[in-house]
């Protein structure tokens, strides 16, 4: 038998037809829907009069334009926003579908709590009309964004044509110090790569680092996949996805045993080929801070900014407006700038082990004077759950904002925005133009970073925190 | 869905890399649940000065703007044009502001779908072509898109590209792909057939459902995992 591929044996396994350009019919096991694109694919299905093949495998949540102040109504903040939130609850009780809406336990970032709940579970197929489904792959799912069209397909026929794509396979090698994060490694590879090195491949993430990462931060990687260009990225199920996963609400209740074993024989064979590799020891990495407005203008926090000079020696526009638009030069430290906010959330990094990880930093101290801070918390569940800790009020002393879940500010159309121009470090995935408000100034980093930044008042080293902790 | 065989337009050039969906339609655009009402919206940030607040007063600088790209329906970027976020918005306010050729050097992969699904054609070339078209391209020049035969052709140059078959067939026809892939439908009763003996664990979502969602919610690993 000729050796497979970790996505050769999802697609495999959900294959119903091929057809002669080498793109596939594949079954979908789970659809999840959001109100700012979902509710506009059920109004399609609508419309075309068609119907849902499997109503229960279609779960839908209000997370984009929800309001996150605290003690929120059901509303939104977004002017204009309710249609869509309204739209979302007349058609998901009209189709019959589930619906975790804004005062539901079980609310939150649609890609937080696919595998909080278990409907993301290794070896499925599942798509969401948003780009960053590709972080369930963390799990080991076949999971991929899509468009609202695709999604109505999804819907109406339980299927979606996948075409013939490219497989790279991304080997992390070498020993994670402890402020390394995830978002740094993610951060780096798209820097060195670029942010269009995997358009039209999927990509899968392995080596003796991710063996040893925990299955949070194997989602943050997997979130920013497509911030590399990627259909979509993969992690392998191994013993941990499966402590993970079992147990969870939506996850298998019966024929666990054979689940189990199904997941574990996912994983590539030794020998099985990828159109392309990458490897990267991350024991050197500092920690990874954007400077521009795309995921791959990332530097070593003790990097200077890059002249904006292409390989061939001439002048990169694209990277001389970035700098202008954040307002910074070439060969300046990001560690001279100050910052206005601070914000931690996002389906990148707003989870437990995240909040965990910056209260840690957070414990005993103060956000400067003059920054505002904010935290958003990825789910109700990661909320309640963070409570139930004590972390709210190490973010509350240290002077951040504890919010309710959603999407928020990580892109602006939850009716909030940070102050027009603002520089603002964040844990979320995307530092385009505008992205968190007019004018914003967003430094990609990991929560960590950021808590530590909101300290000082500008962006930090984290390293320096962690020799003097010891 | 009309069908696209042939089309002959003028061209605009935004020529940057990494063009997202966010700036061909910012989020705050994308006012109802509808795909139409949404061209007034196309590439609002860079279209008018003061965007952010709602308002309309063109950028002269930017190229939507200047007079001689009245009318184009053909837009020619460099690579990854439509990255970022999903929003299908972006490829149907191109569509309403009358768009039909996209050419790039490569796609986001979902809007390079979405193209296909509402008749835009979106054309890969490699750089050095695309630079060749560039340079022979001005504000007058008619671009002739022939989708039969699979070529472009603007003055003297005439440009081959490659699209996947079904997608071509898909655009000529102007064709629904759902309708096209309910042809295949006993071919995917057979399979969920099968697949539900193979799989059974993935189609047993009565017993979630039924219960208390609040008591299971707290997953002992969620404690566990703390670092
Ligand atoms: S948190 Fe941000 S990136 Fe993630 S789904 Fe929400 S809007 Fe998209």
């Amino acid at each position: 038998m000729t050796a497979t591929t970790l996505f050769d044996k999802l697609l495999q396994s959900h294959q119903i037809k091929q057809f002669d350009d080498g793109s596939s019919l594949v079954l979908i096991d789970r659809v999840m829907l959001h109100e700012r694109t979902g509710a506009l694919a059920l109004a399609n299905l609508v419309a075309d009069k068609r119907s849902i093949v499997e109503p229960a495998a279609v779960f839908c949540t209000i997370d984009h334009i929800a309001d996150t102040s605290p003690g929120r109504p059901m509303q939104t903040r977004m002017p204009g926003g309710e249609v869509f939130i309204e739209a979302m609850r007349k058609q998901t009780t009209d189709l019959g579908l589930t619906l975790f809406d804004i005062d539901d336990p079980r609310q939150g970032i649609v890609h937080v709590i696919a595998p909080e709940l278990g409907i993301a579970q290794p070896g499925i197929t599942l798509v969401c009309p948003d780009s960053h489904t590709c972080t369930l792959g963390g799990l080991g799912a076949l999971a991929w964004g899509i468009g609202s069209t695709d999604c109505e397909h999804a819907l109406a026929t339980k299927t979606l044509r996948v075409k013939a794509l490219k497989q790279l396979r991304i080997n992390l090698s070498g020993t994670q110090p402890p402020w390394l994060t995830a978002k740094d490694i993610i951060l780096h590879l798209i820097a060195t790569h670029s942010a269009s090195r995997a358009v039209g491949h999927v990509i899968e993430f392995c080596g003796p680092v991710i063996e040893s990462m925990e299955i949070e931060q194997r989602l943050t990687l997997c979130n920013m996949g497509v911030e590399m260009g990627a259909f979509t990225a993969l992690i392998a199920p191994d013993q941990k996805t499966v402590d993970y996963v079992l147990g969870r609400p939506y996850a298998p209740a019966n024929n666990t045993n054979e689940a189990t074993q199904h997941w574990l024989g996912l994983a590539t064979d030794d020998g099985a080929k990828f159109d392309s590799e990458i490897d990267m020891d991350v024991s050197a990495l500092a920690p990874a801070v954007t400077w521009g407005t795309s995921p791959e203008h990332a530097v070593g926090i003790d990097e200077a900014i890059p002249a904006p000079i292409k390989a061939n020696g001439d002048s990169d526009p694209t990277r001389l407006a970035a700098l202008a638009y954040m307002d910074v030069a070439a060969g300046q430290k990001l560690t001279d700038l100050a910052i206005d906010t601070a914000y931690i959330g996002s389906c990148t990094n707003a989870r437990l082990s995240d909040l965990r990880r910056a209260a840690l930093i957070l414990k005993n101290n103060k956000v400067a004077s003059g920054v505002k801070a904010i935290c958003v918390p990825g789910s109700t569940q990661v909320k309640t759950q963070a409570e139930a800790e004590g972390l709210d009020q190490v973010f509350m002393e240290a002077g951040f904002e504890w919010n309710e879940s959603g999407c928020a500010m990580c892109f602006y159309a939850g009716g909030d925005s940070f102050g027009d121009q603002e520089r603002v470090i964040s844990s979320t995935n995307r530092n385009f133009e505008g992205r968190q408000g007019p004018g914003s100034k967003t430094h990609l980093a990991s929560p960590e970073t950021v808590a530590l930044s909101a300290i000082n008042g500008t962006i930090s080293d984290l390293r320096l925190h962690f020799s003097n902790v010891g | 869905m009309k069908g696209i065989t042939r089309h002959s337009g003028k061209a605009v050039l935004m020529l940057t890399d990494n063009i997202n969906t966010d700036q061909i339609i910012p989020s705050r655009e994308m006012k109802s649940v509808s795909k139409v009402g949404l061209a007034d919206g196309l590439f609002a940030n860079l279209r008018y000065l003061d965007a952010s607040t709602g308002g309309r007063t063109p950028d002269p600088q930017f190229v939507l703007n200047k007079p001689t790209a009245k009318g184009a329906s053909i837009l020619i970027a460099k690579s990854n044009f439509g990255c970022g976020s999903s929003r299908e918005h972006a490829v149907w306010a191109l569509h309403e502001y009358g768009f039909r050729i996209i050419i790039a050097t490569s796609y986001g992969s979902i809007f390079f779908d979405n193209c296909i699904n509402n008749g835009i054609l979106p054309i890969v070339l490699d750089q050095g072509t695309i630079a060749r078209l560039t340079d022979a391209v001005n504000a007058d020049t008619e671009l002739v898109v022939d989708l039969q035969h699979c070529h472009l052709s603007a003055e003297h140059l005439k440009i081959k590209f490659n699209l996947n078959e079904d997608k071509r067939q898909m655009l000529l026809e102007g064709s629904n792909a759902i309708d096209l892939t309910l042809k295949h439908k006993q071919a995917i009763d057979q399979f969920l057939v099968h697949d539900k003996t193979a799989r059974p664990w993935v189609y047993d979502l009565s017993a979630a459902n039924s219960n208390n969602p609040t008591t299971k919610l707290h997953h002992p690993t969620c404690q566990e995992s703390q670092s």
